[in-house]
């Protein structure tokens, strides 16, 4: 069954959006979606450097885009330059020196775009079993830090004081970004994964009252946003990522209809 | 569970919470806070009273860990249960949080717990209602039934009045002394409403970064310190 490749890629978006919905809910609350965008980005270069130094690339990936959050929290504390600037200069110089750097490698060439799009012809058996592992093992630390990061948006000062640890919670976070991103990047492709992030979580706001509500609506909307998305993207032949992303964005439409509105004419 | 008992029981009983000794906090070369001496002991209220930027809150965040200090010691009773209602607090219209999930925020809190504190403030009817919709006094009336339903062992309220009208400040502040009883907790209270005192409060009064008298109400309203920072204000005895 798992030999149809877009079966295959079916199964491993779906196993992303479960657990993307969810953080993405995090990246908007507290205000990461420039960040997340950085780290997305700076996932080429671990791309470069898996080809450089004959690594996995997977967990060069993992490991560029946690060392780059890291760093960006680093340099966020000495508040000489405004977030969205720092962002800026990372985010591009990351992509700019890993384009050059696979500029000196030719055999790359043709398969850039796969990584700038995604390719779902890529995903194997391996990776779907990756794929899984890594989204169940994502979601389960999230639930564990839920409380710590819902109260962190709140108000940090607030969690602290009640020991919630915010500040732990907020590192194992980057990690789970970096983490997704690295499993993201075949299906998605790196320019759009934050968009995968943000678009089911901002489909959902508009329907939850509550802040796991949101999450639950976000990892649904992202599932049924990976299954049409990659099912058009087979039958009108465009790139996986983007497909996705549409499908993502139309449902975001869909969301911003009156349904309170819709909901009380109807009942009338 | 002989282990857990005794804990429990030392929690319960002991009575310092908090005790800060000559400490000191600095921020870029400034030394917010120094040489700041301070016992919160269960039972009991302190207020700390002084002009804005005396470091109150300061002293409030370092006993609370979220500041740690450059000098001095911050001892910690390890098991206590702190509830905080701290100063600024913005609320983020992209996170959906009604009223009752409000409550339930840093800990799972009986649903009984919850609507009783929220009846004593006056806000059971907003139960259901989004965070973002309330104004500013109804805000802080959920964040006090908040802390309180925490059933702490500590309350610190940095201006937990801010916002209510004055009609209503002397009812609230009632209110935190019930719970004072109720609870056996001990509060750290930042307040600008001199007019009214609490019983068994101490005052401690900061300027510039330092305290510059502290003891029982009528003693540091009467000191030259308090004449020359406030001028005279008449004061009205909380339940009396």
């Amino acid at each position: 069954m798992l030999d149809n490749f877009l079966l295959r890629a079916i199964i491993g978006c779906v196993g992303i959006a479960v657990v993307a919905g969810p953080l993405g809910c995090i990246v908007i609350w507290h205000r990461m979606a420039y960040f997340g965008d950085t780290m997305a980005h700076s996932a080429l270069l671990g791309v470069a450097f898996s080809f450089i130094f004959q690594i996995n690339m997977t967990l060069s990936i993992f490991f560029i885009t946690f060392a780059i959050a890291i760093s960006l929290s680093l340099l966020q504390r000495r508040q000489f330059l405004s977030n969205d600037s720092l962002l800026g200069i990372l985010s591009h110089s990351s992509l700019a020196i890993s384009l050059a750097i696979l500029s000196f490698l030719p055999w790359i060439q043709q398969d850039l775009n796969a990584y700038l799009f995604g390719d779902i012809l890529s995903i194997s058996k391996i990776d779907l079993l990756f794929i899984w592992i890594s989204s169940v093992a994502a979601l389960l630390t999230l639930i564990k830090l839920w409380q710590s990061l819902i109260a962190a948006t709140i108000s940090t000062d607030l969690a602290q004081a009640e020991g919630l640890r915010p500040k732990r919670s907020r590192i194992i976070f980057k990690l789970l970004l970096a983490m997704i991103i690295a499993i993201a990047i075949k299906i998605v492709g790196i320019l759009l994964i934050t968009a995968l992030l943000i678009l089911p979580a901002a489909t959902a706001r508009h329907l939850s009252t509550t802040p796991e509500q949101m999450a639950i609506l976000a990892a649904v909307a992202g599932i049924i946003s990976a299954i049409t998305g990659l099912y058009l993207s087979s039958v009108a032949d465009t790139p996986s990522g983007p497909s996705v992303v549409i499908a993502s964005f139309i449902l975001f439409l869909i969301s911003l209809l009156p349904f309170s509105y819709l909901r009380k004419y109807l009942y009338m | 569970m002989a282990s857990k008992l005794l804990k429990n029981f030392t929690v319960k009983y002991s009575q310092s919470l908090i005790s800060l000794s000559k400490v000191g906090v600095k921020q870029n070369d400034r030394w917010l806070i120094r040489n700041i001496d301070l016992n919160i002991i269960r039972g009991e209220i302190i207020t700390l009273i002084g002009p804005n930027g005396s470091g109150k809150s300061t002293t409030a965040k370092t006993a609370l860990g979220i500041l740690s200090p450059i000098e001095g010691k911050v001892k910690r009773h390890p098991n206590i249960k702190i509830a905080y209602v701290p100063q600024k607090f913005a609320i983020d219209h992209t996170l959906p949080l009604n009223v009752s999930r409000m409550m339930k925020l840093t800990g799972p809190i009986d649903h009984n717990t919850a609507d009783q504190a929220l009846e004593e403030v006056g806000m059971l009817h907003m139960r259901n209602a989004e965070i973002g919709t309330l104004s500013g006094g109804e805000l802080q009336r959920i964040l006090l039934a908040r802390a309180w339903a925490r059933n702490p062992d500590l309350l610190v309220l940095d201006e937990p009045l801010q916002g209510i009208d004055f009609s209503e400040k002397n009812s609230l502040y009632c209110l935190i002394n019930i719970y004072r009883e109720r609870l056996n907790c001990g509060i750290l209270l930042i307040s600008h409403d001199l007019h009214i005192v609490m019983p068994s409060s101490i005052w401690v009064l900061y300027f510039n970064g330092h305290i510059c008298y502290s003891g029982k109400p009528k003693d540091v309203a009467e000191s030259s310190e308090y004449a020359n920072l406030f001028g005279n204000t008449s004061h009205a005895l909380c339940g009396l």
